[in-house]
């Protein structure tokens, strides 16, 4: 049982590598957001099975603390490009 | 008993990474940027959900499962506001890419 968690795990961290791509060819800079967010979700994921799948204390608190992180980071983007639009905007606004 | 929680965690979490195969192709193959925020969201909250729900019956105390679930729960809270507000930056730029 142990053995099929950590071949999901890997099976989940490889899916993700390859949806990093789009970070590569993404157009715009939103893409790569999505795909950094997916990144986050699916290293969460690849934690939470080897917290399962192993003996080892603690991972399920990294888990945690990455969920965390990865919520910060999604709007940390949206504030730097909603704050430029919000500028554009008004400037052309008045 | 415990094969058919086995059976259970094995159907569960092969169905969240399977969600996440297809959000991650989604992610990738999708042409516009609002559709790939879409199957972004899906493989996101769905496929940590069934991971989730297939961990549950394997975990060691009820703290645990606690904490699995809260995992889940912010990430679902997080996953949703994030995709809210790309959304709306996408749309504020007009989604011109």
């Amino acid at each position: 049982m142990n053995e099929f968690l950590l071949c999901a795990a890997g099976f989940i961290l490889l899916t993700v590598a390859a949806g990093l791509f789009r970070v590569l060819r993404g157009p715009g800079d939103a893409d790569r957001m999505m795909a950094a967010q997916l990144l986050g979700t699916g290293g969460i994921a690849a934690l939470l099975l080897i917290a399962s799948a192993t003996p080892v204390a603690g991972v399920a608190d990294v888990a945690l603390g990455l969920a965390l992180l990865a919520a910060f980071a999604s709007v940390a983007f949206v504030n730097s490009v909603g704050a430029d639009d919000g500028q554009a905007r008004e400037a052309d606004g008045k | 008993m415990s094969v058919a929680l086995d059976l259970f965690s094995i159907v569960a979490i092969a169905a969240g990474a399977f969600f996440f195969f297809a959000g991650s192709v989604g992610l990738l193959r999708f042409p516009d940027s609002l559709t790939r925020l879409h199957a972004l969201s899906k493989a996101d909250n769905l496929g940590l959900g069934l991971v989730v729900l297939g961990l549950l019956p394997r975990v060691a105390s009820l703290l645990d499962a606690l904490k699995l679930v809260a995992i889940w729960a912010l990430v679902l809270l997080s996953g949703a506001a994030s995709a809210q507000l790309i959304g709306r930056a996408l749309r504020r730029r007009g989604g011109d890419e």
